[in-house]
C-alpha cells in the first residue's frame, strides 16, 4: 500500500465533469493504466480516492489535487505519463508525489475569471468593481446547508483585482477562501449582481490557478 | 469549445452529456476525411451510449479510411430550448460541428416511440423533415435498427433504410456514397445504385397503392429494386467486430459496463416477440473467444462490471464454462459479472450465486401470461412448476424480492387468463411463506402488466390489439383479484401502447401523423413527461387517419401488409401456421429440440446453431 498525491489539470470539455464523474473517471483510468488501487476491506470494498477541494461544474483548474492509495508502490516519475495515456480529453496529471501535508491545511484558492460584457465593458466599471469589493461588508444571499442565508463574503476574499482585456471582457483575479466555509467564485458575480446590477456581466467563466495554505504559500 | 455553447451549458442539467471528449472518442482531422457520418441515436446520451449497436457501428465506420463517424444524441428539453433560443443547431459531440453539414446522417431506430425524436432532431439540425424536400445528395439521411423491419411509417423522411445487421451493409453504403460524392452523382442516381446493395431499402423506389377499404392494394418496385428486401446478417458471429476499445463515458449512463454479446437470434420462438423472429437464425460465438473478448473489454475500458447479453442468455450452450472463465479473471480484480436475462425454467442458483455475488436485491421473471393455456398459446415455454421451483430456491437462498412481468391483451386471452395472473402471484407469495430463509425482512412481490403490441414479422402480426378501454377493464379485473398487501401491482399506460401499435404496423400514410406531432412540439415521446396523447389524437384527426385501423384491426391472411417490403427470412406461411397454432394453444418446439423450418436458415446456407 502506498499513498500518492496527484496534481492535475481539468481543462476544456472536462470542466463539465461533476465530482462523481471525476471519481468514476479516475477509478477507470487507474485500471486501464494497470495501476491497481488499494481497496478498503468490508462489505462493499471500494478504492480510496480523495479529491482536495470540490470544483464546481464549469470551472477549469490547473491545480487539482487527488490522494490515492495504490496497492503497490510505483515509479512515481513515470506515473503521470502512464495515467495521461488513459485520460479523457482535458484532464492531465502534472505531478505525482508522496504527500507530506493534509488537505485540511488548505486555506486559499487563487482564481481568475473572464467577465463578458456583450455591449462592451461599461465605463468606469473597473474602479466601480474595485471599490465594491473594497467595502467592509458585502452581503449576498447564498445557499447553505440550512437553506438560503445572508452572508458577508468580504472575510472570504483575500485579494481581488480587475483588468480590462480590451475585447469586451474584464479579467478578474482573486484569492478566495478554500474551505470552512469556502467561497465559490460564482459568488463574486452574485455580489456584483446584487449590489451593482448595472455591472452584471453577460457571462463569466472561471479557472482555478493555485491553492495555498494559511500563510498563502503554495500548497503541495 | 465555443463560447455560445459554454453559455448554454451553464444553464442546463447534466452538461457533460453534451460535450464529448470522453476516453475512446475518435477524433480525426476533418480536412483529411472524405465522408463525414453523424451517427444519431434518437434518445438521450444516457440511453444511446448504453446501446451496444451504437458502439459497434461507431467503431466499424471509424475504421474506414477517409471516414469520420461522430455521435449525436437527442437533447433533453432544457437543452433543446436553450439551443433554439441561442440559434444553435444540433451538433455532433466529437467536432461540435452542425449535423446539417454532414454527408450522411444515420439514425438507429430501436423503438417506435423514438420516431418523433428522429424528426425533431432533423428539425433541430435545420433540415427539412421529408426526403422529397432534401433534393441534394448531401446530407443523406439513413436509418437502421430493429424498427426498420417495418420501415413504412418513416418512409417519407428517410432516404435509405438498412435492413438487418448493420456491420457489413453500413460500410458498403458509406463506400458507395463516397464514390457517388466524388463522381458528382445526383441523389437519385446514387439511390438507384444503393438499392442494388443487398439489405438496402430505398423507399422512393416503391409505389404503394391503396384500395377502397384502406388496405394496401399493391406495392410496386421501380427500376429493378428488390421486393422484398431481404435482411443482411453476419453469418459467423466470431468474425463480427467486438468493440473492445470503446468509448468510456465519463458521466453516468444507464448501462455503464462491458456488454458481451454471446449470440444473436433466439431458439425459443415466443410468438409475441419480434426480436425472436427477426434475428433468426441463432448464431453463437465460441466460449474461448468470448472469454478473451470479455477480459479485453474490461482491461481496455477500466469498467468493473461485465454483463452477458443476448435474447435468452441462459440458452447459451457453454454458459457455465464462459462464466467460470470470466469469473477467474474478475474475482481477484473485484470486477463483477451480471446475467440480465435468465429464464425461469433453466435458472441455476449456482450460476446466480456466482454471477450476482451478494446482490440479493431482486429477481425478475417474465412469464408474460398467467395461465398455462395462454403461455402455450404464445409459446412461452415456462411452466408454473418451474417458476415456483425457482422462487422456492431463491427465497430459501435469501432473496426476498421478485418482479413478475405480464402482458394483457394477448390473442385469445380470456378473463380467466387475466385472473390467473393474480393466482400465480398469490402462489409465489405462498412459496415465500413456506420457504423464506428470513421472514422478518418481509417480501416484495411486484407484478407489472403492459398492453400487448402486435409486431411485424411475428405470428401475431395479423392480430388486433385490444382497445384501450378493454385493456383498462382487464387491468381493473386484475387489480380487484390481487388482494395481498405484499403484492404491488403496476400497469403500463394504455395510451403509449396504442401509439406504439399504430407505429409498429403503420403504412406510409402514418408519416403525416408523425410530421404533425413533431410540428406541434412532439418529441421524447418515450418519456412520460413529454408524451402527450392529446397531441397524437389531434394529429390523427388532422390527417384523417384512424388509429384503430392500424392498432385494433384484425388482418386477414393474404392482405398486403406494409412491411412486405422487407423480409427477415422467416416465411409468411410459417408465421401464419404459428398464429393458427396459437389460436389452438398448441406449442412449437424450440430450434434446439426440433427445427420447425421457419426459413431463416436460408440466410446462412442452411446452418442454424440451435
Ligand atoms: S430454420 Fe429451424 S433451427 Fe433455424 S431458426 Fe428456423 S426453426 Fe430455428
Amino acid at each position: 500500500m502506498a499513498r500518492v498525491r496527484l496534481l492535475f489539470a481539468k481543462m476544456g470539455r472536462s470542466k463539465y465533469l461533476s465530482h462523481l464523474d471525476l471519481m468514476r473517471t479516475f477509478q477507470r483510468v487507474f485500471i486501464r493504466a494497470g495501476v491497481p488501487l488499494h481497496h478498503t476491506e468490508g462489505f462493499n470494498p471500494h478504492p480510496y480516492l480523495s479529491f482536495a477541494l470540490p470544483l464546481s461544474v464549469g470551472v477549469e483548474s490547473v491545480t487539482e489535487l487527488l490522494d490515492a492509495e495504490l496497492s503497490c508502490s510505483e515509479d512515481l516519475s513515470a506515473l503521470p505519463m502512464r495515467l495521461n495515456q488513459q485520460m479523457p480529453e482535458g484532464i492531465r496529471v502534472l505531478e505525482a508525489y508522496e504527500p507530506a501535508t493534509k488537505f485540511a491545511a488548505l486555506a486559499w484558492v487563487a482564481v481568475e475569471g473572464y467577465l463578458d460584457y456583450d455591449a462592451g465593458v461599461p465605463a468606469e466599471s473597473l474602479t466601480a468593481l474595485s471599490s465594491l469589493f473594497a467595502s467592509k461588508e458585502l452581503v449576498i444571499t447564498k445557499k447553505t446547508k440550512k437553506g438560503m442565508a445572508e452572508v458577508n463574503i468580504i472575510p472570504a476574499i483575500g485579494d481581488i483585482s480587475f483588468e480590462d482585456t480590451g475585447d469586451g471582457r474584464v479579467l478578474l483575479r482573486a484569492v478566495i477562501a478554500a474551505q470552512n466555509p469556502s467561497l465559490n467564485p460564482e459568488h463574486l458575480i452574485t455580489a456584483i449582481k446584487t449590489h451593482r446590477p448595472d455591472l452584471t456581466p453577460d457571462f463569466a467563466a472561471f479557472k482555478r490557478l493555485a491553492v495555498y495554505d494559511g500563510a498563502k504559500a503554495v500548497f503541495h | 469549445m465555443n463560447r455560445q455553447l459554454e453559455r448554454i451549458l451553464k444553464t442546463v442539467q447534466k452538461p457533460a452529456r453534451y460535450t464529448g471528449g470522453e476516453y475512446g472518442a475518435i477524433m480525426k482531422d476533418k480536412e483529411r476525411v472524405q465522408t463525414r457520418v453523424a451517427l444519431c441515436f434518437p434518445d438521450t446520451y444516457e440511453i444511446g451510449m448504453s446501446n451496444l449497436g451504437m458502439r459497434i457501428l461507431y467503431a466499424v465506420a471509424n475504421k474506414m479510411d477517409g471516414v469520420w463517424c461522430e455521435r449525436v444524441f437527442a437533447p433533453w428539453g432544457d437543452m433543446e430550448e436553450a439551443m433554439e433560443k441561442a440559434g444553435l443547431p444540433l451538433f455532433a459531440l466529437e467536432s461540435g460541428d452542425p449535423v446539417g453539414s454532414f454527408d450522411i446522417i444515420a439514425f438507429s431506430l430501436g423503438y417506435e416511440l423514438a420516431y418523433t425524436n428522429v424528426l425533431n432532431m432533423l428539425r433541430l439540425a435545420g433540415l427539412p423533415l421529408r426526403r422529397a424536400d432534401r433534393p441534394g445528395l448531401s446530407p443523406l439521411v439513413i436509418a437502421g435498427g430493429t424498427c426498420c423491419y417495418n420501415p413504412e411509417p418513416m418512409a417519407d423522411f428517410i432516404d435509405l433504410f438498412i435492413i438487418g445487421e448493420g456491420e457489413t451493409v453500413n460500410g458498403e453504403v458509406i463506400e458507395a456514397y463516397g464514390r457517388a460524392k466524388k463522381d458528382g452523382l445526383t441523389k437519385q442516381a446514387f439511390l438507384a445504385l444503393a438499392a442494388k446493395i443487398p439489405g438496402v431499402y430505398v423507399p422512393s423506389l416503391y409505389d404503394v397503392a391503396y384500395g377502397g377499404d384502406g388496405t394496401i392494394s399493391a406495392i410496386t418496385p421501380c427500376g429493378g429494386a428488390p421486393l422484398p428486401v431481404v435482411k443482411r446478417i453476419v453469418e459467423n458471429l466470431d468474425d463480427a467486430y467486438f468493440p473492445a476499445e470503446t468509448i468510456v463515458p465519463s458521466t453516468e449512463i444507464v448501462h455503464d459496463r462491458v456488454v458481451l454479446e454471446l449470440f444473436r437470434g433466439c431458439i425459443r420462438g415466443c410468438r409475441f416477440c419480434q426480436a425472436g423472429y427477426v434475428y433468426r437464425p441463432v448464431r453463437a460465438r465460441a466460449p474461448d473467444k468470448l472469454t478473451k473478448m470479455g477480459i479485453e473489454g474490461l482491461e481496455k475500458s477500466g469498467y468493473e462490471e461485465i454483463t452477458l447479453s443476448s435474447l435468452s442468455t441462459s440458452d447459451y450452450k457453454e454458459l457455465e464454462t464462459l462464466c467460470d472463465g470470466l469469473l477467474s479473471w474478475c474475482e481477484p480484480r473485484k470486477a463483477s459479472l451480471s446475467l440480465p436475462s435468465l429464464r425461469a425454467d433453466n435458472f441455476s442458483m449456482e450460476l446466480m450465486r456466482k454471477a450476482q455475488k451478494v446482490r440479493k436485491s431482486g429477481l425478475t421473471f417474465a412469464p408474460e401470461a398467467g395461465s398455462q393455456r395462454l403461455r402455450d398459446a404464445i409459446n412461452k415455454n415456462v411452466t408454473e412448476e418451474a417458476l415456483l421451483q425457482t422462487c422456492r430456491i431463491a427465497f430459501a437462498g435469501g432473496w426476498n424480492s421478485v418482479k413478475l412481468y405480464f402482458m394483457l391483451g394477448l390473442p385469445t386471452e380470456t378473463d380467466a387468463d387475466v385472473v390467473a395472473i393474480a393466482e400465480l402471484a398469490h402462489k409465489v407469495l405462498g412459496i415465500w411463506k413456506q420457504h423464506a430463509a428470513n421472514k422478518s425482512r418481509g417480501v416484495r412481490l411486484t407484478v407489472s402488466t403492459s398492453c400487448f403490441v402486435p409486431k411485424a414479422h411475428t405470428p401475431f402480426q395479423w392480430a388486433g390489439q385490444v382497445t384501450m378501454a378493454e385493456y383498462e377493464r382487464r387491468v381493473a379485473l386484475l387489480r380487484d383479484a390481487m388482494r395481498a398487501r405484499a403484492i404491488v401491482y403496476n400497469w403500463h399506460d394504455a395510451k403509449t401502447s396504442l401509439i406504439e401499435a399504430v407505429l409498429a404496423r403503420g403504412d406510409r400514410r402514418i408519416g403525416a401523423v408523425l410530421a404533425h406531432v413533431v410540428q406541434n412540439g412532439g418529441r421524447l415521446d418515450a418519456w412520460e413527461e413529454y408524451f402527450s396523447f392529446e397531441r397524437w389524437q389531434k394529429a390523427f384527426e388532422a390527417t384523417g387517419l384512424d388509429p384503430a385501423f392500424y392498432a385494433n384491426r384484425e388482418r386477414l391472411y393474404g392482405e398486403v401488409l406494409p412491411w412486405h417490403v422487407t423480409s427477415a427470412g422467416v416465411g409468411e406461411a410459417f408465421l401464419y401456421g404459428e398464429y393458427e397454432k396459437a389460436l389452438r394453444a398448441e406449442l412449437s418446439p424450440d430450434c434446439r429440440t426440433a427445427c420447425t423450418a421457419c426459413g431463416a436458415s436460408s440466410l446462412t446456407g442452411g446452418r442454424c446453431d440451435g
